[in-house]
């Protein structure tokens, strides 16, 4: 098994005068959860069109398992399983037509198809309605339906385009359950674009942001937040005068100073020490009684990223 | 390959019989055809329902309109229903996707059209037999059996053709529906022609026998099937799919 599930060099695709994948080089290691960030119109979509072989790069090259997605994308496709922009349910079909239409696609035999499908849709909670035509199930039960349907064939590599989009939040985080223990129980690597960035914290082990075709930033997301965001402390205690506040913006380790919910949250430049801070808070007559360091969350790195 | 065919057919089988909201109107709709051709037409017609050669331009037009009414479907409407880009990221082959929605439309159609021929048979056999076994003249039945696979591929590749092309089902059905009409205003203008042509046109036909006419018809009409699906097959690229 390759230790590098998917690995992109210089990878770019042209619409006319719109660059949609811009020198794109990334790689996924194998069994990770990669989160792909990005805008509307970022070039998430396209981007896994381009890994799954469906769109031919204009120019550089990508491997997927270990296959060029140029001249052997049928063996990627074999491999993989693919939830996309729309969930591709045949909606005047029932659940189980569904799953049973896929496994044979996937050449799985009709014993072993019979009991994936009662495996996996007991355990997305579906095998009551299987019978159901899938148009009459609500948003939340067709996608789960959808990811079923793409973990079916046991795939090496999933990919998830915006997998909780348009779900309420219940539903999201339902689904998000079930996607987490599926990954977990079937060691598969998941390429997942997203624009639901507490998704991205809890599910991925890395993500990248992209921007009009450009890869920005690729990492963990705590590294992220350390590396991209600000380095920030919260401070609790009395004595917050705006007086105080003032003398705290004209410090040049100081980026912002705001008194939020009682407490005072200070912004600092880079990974300044916060000591000489303390004791000049200290000095200025506030009552400082705890002192909390943080970093900014994935949604400020993100936006911070997407604006700049 | 034959098994992801078959696994194509399958699905297109399922979603145009099998589909529960449809489910009377589509068989009950289907019946109802199956019983006009079936029964009411030859009953009305007696021993010139197998006897007459003009049964061919019956049995060749019957699956031609069966098969245009479901193609039209294949690829517009996966694209219309959002299915066809989760159809394409999977493993099946171009060839397979493609083979399965053509032969699906043709079992159906001709499926339909060798059902009506047998009940026809049994309705005459019954109402008019006497004694003996009514039975399609060899030349005639040759004829039918041919005509009735040749213009249902045919219709299969165009429409097809039309509907990887069309981005909705309403679209691919207009233009089917127009080209489908083609050969009818063709037969109405005959009558515009010269008089004197047209004696002459009608004389040569009577003077032919069937197999001598028909034939080379079908000859045609096989090479318009390669043509047209080879054209399919040159216009069925996934990129190019997923971009439409």
């Amino acid at each position: 098994m390759n230790a590098i599930a998917i690995r992109t060099l210089n990878l770019s695709r042209t619409f006319g005068q719109v660059q949609a994948v811009d020198d794109l080089s990334l790689e996924v290691p194998t069994g990770s959860v990669f989160g792909f960030l990005g805008p509307n119109g970022a070039g998430k979509t396209t981007t896994i069109r381009l890994l799954l072989g469906l769109l031919e790069p204009t120019a550089g090259q990508a491997e997927v398992l270990g296959f060029d997605t140029y001249s052997q994308a049928d063996q990627i496709r074999l491999q993989s399983g693919a939830l996309l922009e729309h969930n591709g349910l045949y909606e005047r079909l029932s659940a189980e037509d569904n799953l049973e239409f896929y496994g044979r696609v996937w050449h799985i035999p009709p014993t072993e198809r019979q009991a994936r499908k009662k495996a996996i849709l007991s355990k997305m909670g579906l095998w009551e309605r299987r019978k159901d035509l899938v148009g009459q199930w609500s948003r939340g039960m067709k996608q789960k339906l959808a990811v079923a349907r793409a973990l079916f064939h046991q795939p090496t590599l999933l990919f998830l385009d915006e997998p909780t989009a348009g779900l309420d939040p219940v539903a999201a985080a339902a689904l998000r359950e079930d996607l987490t223990a599926l990954v977990e129980q079937e060691g598969i690597t998941v390429f997942l674009t997203t624009h639901n960035l507490s998704e991205a914290e809890k599910l991925c082990h890395q993500v990248g942001v992209i921007r009009q075709g450009k890869l920005l930033t690729v990492g963990a997301p705590a590294e992220l937040r350390s590396r991209t965001g600000a380095n920030r402390c919260e401070v609790y205690g009395r004595g917050f005068n705006p007086e105080v506040i003032e003398r705290l913006h004209s410090r040049p380790e100081v980026t912002q100073a705001k008194l939020v919910n009682q407490h005072l949250v200070i912004d600092l430049n880079g990974h300044t020490e916060i000591a000489g801070l303390v004791n000049w808070l200290v000095n200025a007559g506030v009552q400082v009684e705890e002192i909390r360091k943080s970093t900014a969350s994935l949604e400020e790195v993100f936006l911070t990223l997407v604006e700049e | 390959m034959i098994s992801d065919i078959v696994t194509i057919m399958w699905k297109e089988f399922r979603e145009l019989l099998i589909q529960k909201p449809n489910f009377r109107g589509g068989w009950v709709g289907l019946l109802i055809f199956i019983a006009v051709f079936g029964i009411l037409l030859p009953f009305q017609s007696g021993r010139a329902w197998v006897e007459s050669p003009i049964g061919i331009v019956y049995w060749a037009w019957v699956p031609f309109m069966m098969v245009s009414t479901v193609i039209a479907d294949s690829f517009a409407g996966e694209r219309e229903r959002h299915t066809l880009e989760t159809l394409l990221a999977s493993c099946l082959s171009d060839k397979a996707i493609l083979y399965g929605k053509i032969c699906a439309a043709i079992t159906y159609g001709w499926g339909i059209t060798l059902i009506s021929l047998l009940l026809g048979l049994v309705t005459i056999n019954l109402a008019y037999a006497q004694g003996g076994l009514l039975m399609y003249p060899l030349d005639i039945g040759l004829s039918i059996l041919g005509a009735s696979f040749l213009l249902a591929a045919l219709a299969a590749n165009l429409g097809v053709l039309i509907s990887l092309q069309a981005s909705t089902i309403r679209s691919a059905q207009q233009t089917l529906g127009v080209i489908a009409l083609l050969p009818m205003i063709l037969i109405l203008l005959i009558p515009m022609l010269p008089s004197s042509l047209n004696m002459r046109m009608v004389t040569w036909i009577m003077t032919q026998n069937t197999s001598s006419l028909v034939y080379p018809i079908m000859a045609l009409i096989l090479v318009l099937d390669l043509i047209l699906l080879a054209a399919a097959m040159g216009r069925f690229q996934r990129a190019r799919l997923i971009l439409d």
